[in-house]
């Protein structure tokens, strides 16, 4: 629908995808509201290379890269540092701590789950009574959380406190063509973020914003957008992908995305009506050079971009996710494959894109 | 102005997707207003008048964008499974058709029920738009589409999909016809995104600042058999109602206080409307920036959210008559 005259035809690629900077971002505890962990790495990483670095009132970190032209489109790159998990509530003796979840996480994924508790990664474990002493009844109910405790063992106490956080306890690896870890979503976003720093397309202004915040409602993006004031923006995040089979025989109809089909373009979320030309200038962009995608399906869940859109007087918004099975669960996995074809489709459509996209009203 | 309604209702334009809607109303506004621009997210806003020495800023909002679906899977069959845009009720969808943007039609219809006493989920629900199997299906993933229903012109009651909000569209189109002389800086605003949660309002009325923001929007009447709103005192045919409050915003006094004199002096037929749930894009627009005193003129509207939603033609004139009033002279906030 766009002439492309003015844009590159010949675009350099990311070949490789950090796999060593994702597993130490994965390992680290950045539960939503204590991020430092997290935005230590960023900022390790991006401070070198980045004209303007900046951590907001909420903890964000902003990163501006200039282009290398004129009057660029000032785009809006948002991967959000927190991941879900837990926080102590409840001090009691023997070194157990009560606790509540933070973000959207199921109560049934939680028990007998090794966990790390704050920035030194305390070990601790969510122990649950043994089928021993449990009667068919009780174990055909979900175990309440308030009887749940994270167990530090003795003189545990002494090491937390109330208000820390903690993430299971899992560690990053890779098994052939697979990514395992706790928090692959969103540290692959975070991850992909870095190396466009390090690498931005010279045609846009490059606003990177690592966020606060977002498994708790987006609300590190918000006042991200309103500072940086894009001409449009990109969440990068990672989706659930449902696609096991169905098991009754029937047509799994609701698996969101696939593994290894590619990165998944979003339309619509609970959050966001994605911006129909960035649809079509990802799909063009894709096709034209070859690289998988797909369309996530259409449905609930939510990115930073349903925070961002709505700033100031109005922002085009996408997202673009890496999937991921296990969303929101001690072991999350991602294809190696498809994490690299959302790099190449977005430094591929980045190099390409100019206000021309812009320029026509939304339709 | 029947013909316009008309025109408007059938047009398809699902929250995200206004553009035709859009393009129907520029065609009207276009010579009417002194500027018309569209916004990053696809509103349009059409501004008439300066801000004189006794003029305000003031937006008015009546939103574009209508529900719908929007495909989610495409069986081997060649079924359409699909989600909801906005507030779909289960119960309206059986045997009802849908149009798609790129031009199919299809019917929509649901599994066996194996809980009938149940109200069944939109999972349960698919469309059938004629193919075979999955490589005849023109429809793909992420398309979008909305109720088909034609006008029904019943005399006096005009009943059609997407009344909500198109009738205000029209109301605001027909405002804007009438309006010979404003001391105000008048944006009208045809906004998208109001159905998924006033997405489109909010960043609009950033971008004009009013200092008054009027939305105009259906509300739901009580006088049908036990209507789901109970005893709310609305019905058709009495007059546009000045909102109180509804779920989410409560209409600043002042302005509640101006449109009943307004109506009264004008001898305009008038209701007041205090709706228990659901809102407008005023709810929006009056938490911008530093606050934005706002109301909302509501058409009463019967079936909201149903593929034939009715309103009653003389409120939709009356309306009009209420607007260009208000809009004609000083208005004076104490």
């Amino acid at each position: 629908m766009t002439e492309k005259s003015s844009a590159p035809s010949q675009v350099s690629s990311l070949d490789t995808a950090p796999v060593d900077l994702l597993e130490k971002l994965s390992n680290a505890v950045g539960v939503s509201g204590d991020e430092s962990e997290v935005r230590n790495i960023v900022l390790e990483q991006v401070k070198p290379c980045a004209e303007q670095v900046k951590i907001d009132a909420l903890g964000s970190v902003l990163v501006t890269r200039q282009a290398k032209v004129e009057n660029p489109l000032r785009v809006m790159l948002a991967a959000h540092m927190d991941e879900v998990g837990f926080m102590l509530v409840n001090k009691e003796e023997g070194g157990l701590f009560g606790f509540e979840r933070v973000g959207g996480l199921d109560v049934r994924q939680v028990v007998g789950k090794p966990v790390w508790v704050g920035k030194k990664h305390i070990p601790g474990v969510i122990g649950a009574r043994p089928i021993h002493f449990t009667n068919a009844e009780e174990r055909s109910h979900i175990i309440p959380l308030d009887t749940l405790r994270i167990d530090l063992g003795p003189g545990g106490g002494d090491l937390a406190k109330v208000g820390d956080r903690a993430t299971f306890a899992t560690n990053f690896e890779q098994v052939g063509p697979t990514l395992r870890g706790k928090a692959l979503d969103d540290r692959l976003g975070v991850a992909t973020l870095i190396e466009l720093v390090k690498n931005p397309p010279p045609n846009i202004e490059l606003l990177a914003a690592f966020t606060v915040q977002e498994e708790i409602g987006a609300r590190g993006a918000r006042v991200a957008a309103h500072a940086f004031n894009p001409d449009m923006a990109i969440a990068i995040d990672a989706t659930p992908a449902n696609d096991l089979p169905a098991w009754d025989e029937t047509e799994n109809a609701r698996y969101n995305t696939r593994l290894g089909a590619g990165p998944a373009i979003y339309i619509s979320d609970a959050g966001t009506l994605s911006d129909p030309r960035l649809v079509r200038w990802l799909v063009e962009n894709a096709e034209e050079a070859g690289i998988p995608y797909q369309i996530r399906q259409p449905g609930s869940g939510g990115t930073d971009a349903g925070a961002i859109h709505r700033q100031r007087a109005g922002v085009p918004s996408i997202s673009l996710s890496v999937p991921v099975r296990g969303a929101h669960t001690a072991i999350l996995q991602a294809r190696l494959e498809d994490w690299k074809n959302l790099l190449a489709l977005l430094y591929t459509a980045l190099q390409r894109l100019d206000r021309k996209w812009l320029e026509l009203e939304r339709r | 102005m029947k013909s316009l309604i008309q025109k408007l209702v059938e047009t398809v334009g699902p929250s995200g997707y206004e553009s035709a809607v859009r393009d129907v109303v520029r065609a009207e506004v276009e010579s009417l207003a002194d500027e018309v621009r569209v916004d990053p997210l696809g509103s349009l806003v059409a501004r008439k008048g300066s801000k004189g020495q006794d003029g305000l800023r003031i937006m008015l909002s009546a939103h574009m964008d209508e529900i719908g679906v929007i495909a989610t899977h495409i069986d081997e069959n060649g079924f359409v499974r699909f989600t909801n845009i906005g507030g779909v009720r289960p119960h309206t969808l059986n045997g009802g058709r849908v149009r798609f943007t790129n031009g199919t039609r299809g019917v929509i219809f649901m599994e066996r029920q194996d809980a009938p006493d149940r109200l069944p989920g939109l999972d349960q629900f698919y469309i059938d738009i004629g193919a075979s199997n999955r490589q005849d299906c023109p429809v793909r993933v992420g398309d979008v589409a909305a109720f088909d229903r034609p006008f029904l012109d019943l005399g006096d009651r005009l009943v059609s999909k997407a009344m909500d909000d198109r009738i205000s569209v029209a109301v605001q189109i027909e405002t804007l016809r009438h309006l010979k002389n404003t001391p105000h800086e008048l944006y009208f605003v045809f906004s998208v995104q109001e159905e998924v949660g006033l997405r489109g309002a909010q960043p609009a009325a950033y971008g004009i600042d009013p200092e008054i923001g009027i939305s105009v929007d259906v509300t739901a009447t009580g006088d049908i058999p036990k209507s789901p709103f109970g005893k709310m005192d609305v019905s058709l045919g009495k007059g546009p109602a000045i909102k109180i409050r509804d779920g989410r915003m409560l209409s600043d006094p002042r302005l509640v206080t101006l449109l009943i004199e307004t109506a009264s002096r004008a001898g305009l037929p008038y209701q007041l409307e205090v709706l228990e749930g659901g809102t407008t894009d005023a709810a929006a627009i009056q938490l911008v920036r530093a606050g934005v005193p706002s109301i909302c003129v509501s058409i009463p509207t019967r079936y909201i959210h149903s593929p034939s939603e009715m309103v009653d033609y003389r409120d939709v004139q009356n309306a009009v008559h209420l607007l260009v009033e208000l809009l004609s002279k000083p208005i004076k906030l104490d």
